[in-house]
């Protein structure tokens, strides 16, 4: 499959990096003890720290570092036992202490790789330069007063993982699966909600395009994009847009862009000239984070399976195909329901069961897998009810749906409604001597050669017996009574 | 009829449990001696009321039996220290009426040890300078004087402290070193003044100059009175993540300890062109004491202290320069209006920070802008690295080093202000100890031709501080000073 755009020009070969800032799931900010509830009142999460008054000191919330090691340990990256928390300087009225305490020289973790699914089944391996932890700043409305603009401290100092991945993507279809598999691993983790429209996953996207085999081209990074849609438009607004001016014969300024989510283009927020200069230096209220092995050892051992593992193991202990097995692993919720459903029975049917039915249903009532009224148990014995040839695949959509509607028991419910499979072959004979009888033309056919008849027959048995009679059994009695 | 502001603290808080004084008898002495002294413009604000509550609370304690280690005495604190509920504003225009609602880790120790508080002492703004010039509320003065009567800086930055402890309007007194900010007022003023090791006072709460060198200390009159005043402050604070869980040594118990067997370095680098011929000597004599007492002298050589000081006026100010930058304008403090955010910024800072303190941001961010960093920054911290060396080195030979503590005595307010390179070079001797986050202390051991102050200071292995009040106590012993100083209160007498 070729990523290769097309301009007027000839071909051109996109290189996306991304950062991604994924707020870390801890109950108290990342050096103060002010807590991080999202949708609080402004300014009431707020500590004297998180204020920068006076004479205030930051001191690391442990839970945070062991988030970012966990972190680490899911994206199969290097874990540095010693990092360093620096300062980044910079005015702004949202940013109390004036810098933002952030890793820049020595993050807590360094490289590593992330495997994506595309839709097509097939995986691509991106890289992951490094990840590092860093404060989150404030918010500064302008939209509140004429004049003024008001600022709400609750998120300062809350803590952030930035994951700044290798220029590995080429295509939006790529950084959105990156971004999708990132916050499914974050999620399985528990480190980060991935919740985007909270704010608590954003991404910056580097992009450039460049003639196939040539140097990178040069970049612009748009910022702060807080939803897979918005990523893809903002790289294929940046993609459409770098291609033109080169073909126009202009060059692509290195830049910082803005996202416009009205339009779904972007626009120069500044350029190179008006970078910051961040005179970044090791934070001196802070000693180097030292962590030891034994603390990683420990939380690698603690460390859920993750999608990557489940997915093989589905696919090559269940023979599961690789669709089916990115769908149920893309959420752990999702994973653990099938496990339940399919624990002991057949992995695939239960598969096909979830992906196609439940997940129809679910969608439909505009439910989730954790308001289900279908519980893994209730539907795995609805599969078995198929295994055993108690009731047909057709009787058992029925039954799901009564189950999905008004509860209860698969069992229950075929009992109740008389749709247990008639497996006597008694039964059976007889429906297909009447069959026969009735249609002795038919048979006459069938005999002389159209075997396509056969599958008349045994819709006129099904028919007969009300769908309940048992296929294979029909299918078995009936080839013997008709090529008799 | 009892002297009070003559009892040193050990002694007044003696008299305290013995009932022989009370603490409100001692406090109301010692807020009459701030108002004789009040031309010295050593406190930027007296906290009378809190002072006599306070005082009489002691005095139930103690008659409870439950005092505490400076139970019922009398401390002036450096306006660095925030205090609760009473303005501290870093002796800076910009945090003018900034009044915290916290209290410093260290004074919540003194007051929780029994400390009275008096007020807050004049320094320099942010603690940046070396004569208490840069004050937003004016130059501090030296109690002592030379023969033509002309005012004295009481060194800096905690120039109140020394001066209000010389002055007897304070018992004790906090101060903060960075560079010699304890130790050079305490030798100008002819005090004991004890920078500890980096980590052994907490630094939650106190305003920041230069994180990495800042440390809280005592300032006392006798070295005993620094002993227990430094139990008193030290702790360790899960607060403050520099701050060191080493335990705090028997340092009261290690006054009266002698230097018999005790090998005292003598660095030949502490000698600078154009020193005062009376320190030099005083230096020589301090050697001598020593030796008499038992103690073996040792010459011993700091090899990289000539780049201390450039490489001190390159990290204080890199570090202070992002300290500062929270005094914007827009939570607290002073704001001076403007249309823009940037604007207001600039308009707010201008107005809010003096020249000295505008001249180190400057500095502070030059040093750390992308292209310099690596020349000025980067290389500042292997000079300190180098420093931390020479010193380990040392204190693998010797068990405490004496030098001199300043290279001069006081000099006349207003002298040298307008010259930074010249005021700098007051921490020539001092800053070492920063950089290498050792205990350093300035003992009052003699007087000039002028009849001024000298100090020496003596360092230490890192949380070692007993062993500089053992060699504390002998040079005060032997040197007996008592310069007293023109402008102290009850000297009328």
């Amino acid at each position: 499959m070729s990523n290769l755009v097309t301009g007027r020009t000839g071909e051109w070969e996109v290189v996306i990096g991304l950062e991604v800032h994924a707020q870390v799931t801890s109950n108290a900010k990342l050096f103060s003890g002010a807590p991080t509830k999202f949708g609080a009142d402004p300014n009431s999460n707020v500590s004297l720290v998180d204020a920068a008054m006076p004479g205030m000191l930051p001191v690391i919330n442990h839970e945070c570092v062991r988030q970012a090691v966990r972190t680490g340990l899911g994206l199969n990256a290097e874990i540095n036992l010693v990092s360093v928390f620096d300062r980044k300087n910079y005015f702004y009225a949202d940013l109390p202490q004036g810098y933002q305490i952030s890793q820049f020289k020595q993050p807590i973790v360094g490289e590593g790789v992330l495997r994506i699914d595309m839709a097509d089944g097939t995986t691509r391996d991106i890289g992951i330069e490094r990840l590092h932890l860093e404060q989150d700043a404030g918010k500064s409305m302008h939209d509140q007063h004429p004049s003024k603009s008001y600022i709400d401290l609750n998120r300062t100092g809350v803590a952030l993982m930035e994951i700044v991945s290798r220029p590995d993507m080429r295509s939006a279809a790529e950084a959105a699966a990156y971004v999708k598999k990132l916050r499914s691993i974050l999620r399985y983790l528990g480190t980060c909600d991935g919740n985007m429209e909270e704010g608590s996953m954003r991404a910056d996207v580097n992009v450039s395009v460049r003639r196939p085999g040539e140097e990178l081209g040069t970049r612009t990074e748009t910022k702060n994009l807080n939803s897979l849609r918005f990523i893809q438009q903002a790289i294929d607004h940046e993609v459409a847009r770098q291609i033109e001016l080169i073909e126009d014969g202009g060059e692509v300024d290195q830049e910082t862009r803005l996202f416009d989510t009205s339009t779904g283009s972007t626009r120069t927020m500044r350029s190179k000239e008006d970078a910051h200069d961040y005179r970044y230096f090791p934070d001196p209220d802070l000693l180097p984070l030292v962590i030891p092995q034994s603390e990683v050892d420990e939380l690698a051992a603690a460390l859920p399976e993750l999608p990557d593992q489940i997915k093989a193991r589905l696919m090559g202990e269940y023979g599961l195909s690789p669709y089916d097995a990115a769908v149920i692993t893309e959420e752990r919720e999702t994973a653990i329901f099938y496990e339940a459903a399919s624990d002991g029975r057949d992995r695939k049917l239960v598969a096909n069961w979830m992906t196609v039915e439940l997940f129809g249903a679910l969608n439909k009532a505009d439910l989730s897998l954790a308001t289900s009224p279908v519980s893994p148990e209730a539907l795995g014995r609805l599969v078995d009810l198929i295994s055993e040839g108690v009731i047909s695949g057709k009787i058992a959509k029925e039954v799901f749906a009564e189950m999905f509607e008004n509860g209860g028991e698969a069992a229950d419910i075929v009992e109740a409604k008389g749709l247990k499979q008639v497996s006597d072959s008694g039964a059976i004979e007889a429906l297909i001597d009447g069959v026969m009888a009735a249609n002795p033309d038919k048979v006459e056919e069938y005999r002389g050669g159209k075997d396509k008849l056969f599958g008349f027959f045994v819709g006129q048995v099904m028919k007969q017996s009300g769908g309940q009679a048992n296929p294979g059994m029909v299918n078995q009695v009936l080839r013997a009574k008709l090529d008799d | 009829m009892t002297d009070y502001l003559s009892l040193s603290a050990t002694e007044a808080r003696a008299a305290l449990d013995s009932k022989k004084i009370s603490s409100v008898e001692l406090t109301t002495a010692y807020l009459g001696a701030i108002e004789e002294t009040a031309g010295l413009n050593n406190y930027v604000a007296v906290t009378a009321d809190k002072a006599l509550e306070m005082a009489a609370a002691s005095d139930a304690r103690i008659g409870a039996g439950e005092g505490g280690l400076i139970e019922g005495l009398p401390v002036g604190v450096k306006d660095l220290f925030c205090t609760k509920g009473v303005a501290s504003t870093a002796c800076s225009n910009i945090l003018n009426g900034f009044t915290p609602p916290y209290e410093s880790t260290v004074t919540a120790n003194l007051w929780r040890e029994g400390g009275v508080m008096l007020g807050k002492l004049n320094c320099d703004e942010f603690a940046m300078g070396s004569a208490n010039e840069t004050s937003a509320y004016g130059p501090a003065i030296n109690p002592h004087q030379a023969a033509d009567g002309v005012n004295l800086v009481p060194g800096g930055s905690s120039g109140g402290s020394a001066s209000a402890i010389a002055a007897r309007s304070a018992l004790l007194a906090t101060g903060t070193d960075t560079g010699g900010s304890i130790r050079q007022p305490a030798a100008f003023c002819g005090v004991v003044g004890m920078k500890p090791t980096y980590g052994r006072c907490s630094r939650w709460g106190i305003v920041a100059f230069a994180s990495s060198l800042d440390q809280a200390g005592p300032f006392t009159r006798t070295v005993a009175d620094n002993a227990l005043m430094m139990e008193a402050m030290a702790s360790y604070d899960a607060k403050d993540s520099t701050s060191a869980q080493t335990p705090l040594q028997d340092l009261s118990g290690a006054v009266g300890k002698g230097v018999k067997g005790l090998k005292i370095g003598v660095p030949s680098e502490y000698v600078m062109d154009g020193m005062d011929s009376d320190v030099v000597r005083l230096w020589e004599q301090g050697q001598e004491w020593l030796k008499a007492a038992g103690a073996e002298l040792v010459e011993i050589s700091l090899p990289h202290t000539k780049y201390a000081l450039p490489a001190y006026y390159i990290i204080a100010p890199a570090e202070a320069s992002s300290n500062l930058a929270r005094y914007d304008g827009v939570r607290y403090g002073q704001r001076v209006e403007a249309d823009t955010l940037d604007e207001m910024y600039g308009a707010t800072r201008a107005a809010g920070f003096g020249d000295e303190v505008q001249r180190r941001i400057m500095i502070g961010t030059y040093v750390l802008s992308a292209g310099y960093y690596d020349a000025y920054y980067l290389k500042a911290q292997r000079v300190r690295r180098l420093i931390r060396d020479d010193f380990d080195a040392a204190f693998g030979k010797v068990d405490a080093i004496l030098t001199p503590a300043t290279p001069s005595a006081a000099f006349a307010v207003g002298r040298k202000v307008d010259d930074p390179v010249t005021n700098y070079l007051n921490d020539v001797f001092t800053v070492t100890a920063n950089l290498a986050g050792i205990p350093g202390m300035a003992v009052p051991a003699g007087v000039n031709q002028d009849g001024l102050p000298l100090g020496l200071q003596v360092l230490g292995r890192p949380f070692d501080e007993a062993t500089l009040y053992s060699v504390g106590q002998v040079l005060e012993d032997a040197a007996d000073f008592s310069a007293v100083p023109a402008l102290r209160a009850g000297g009328a007498s």
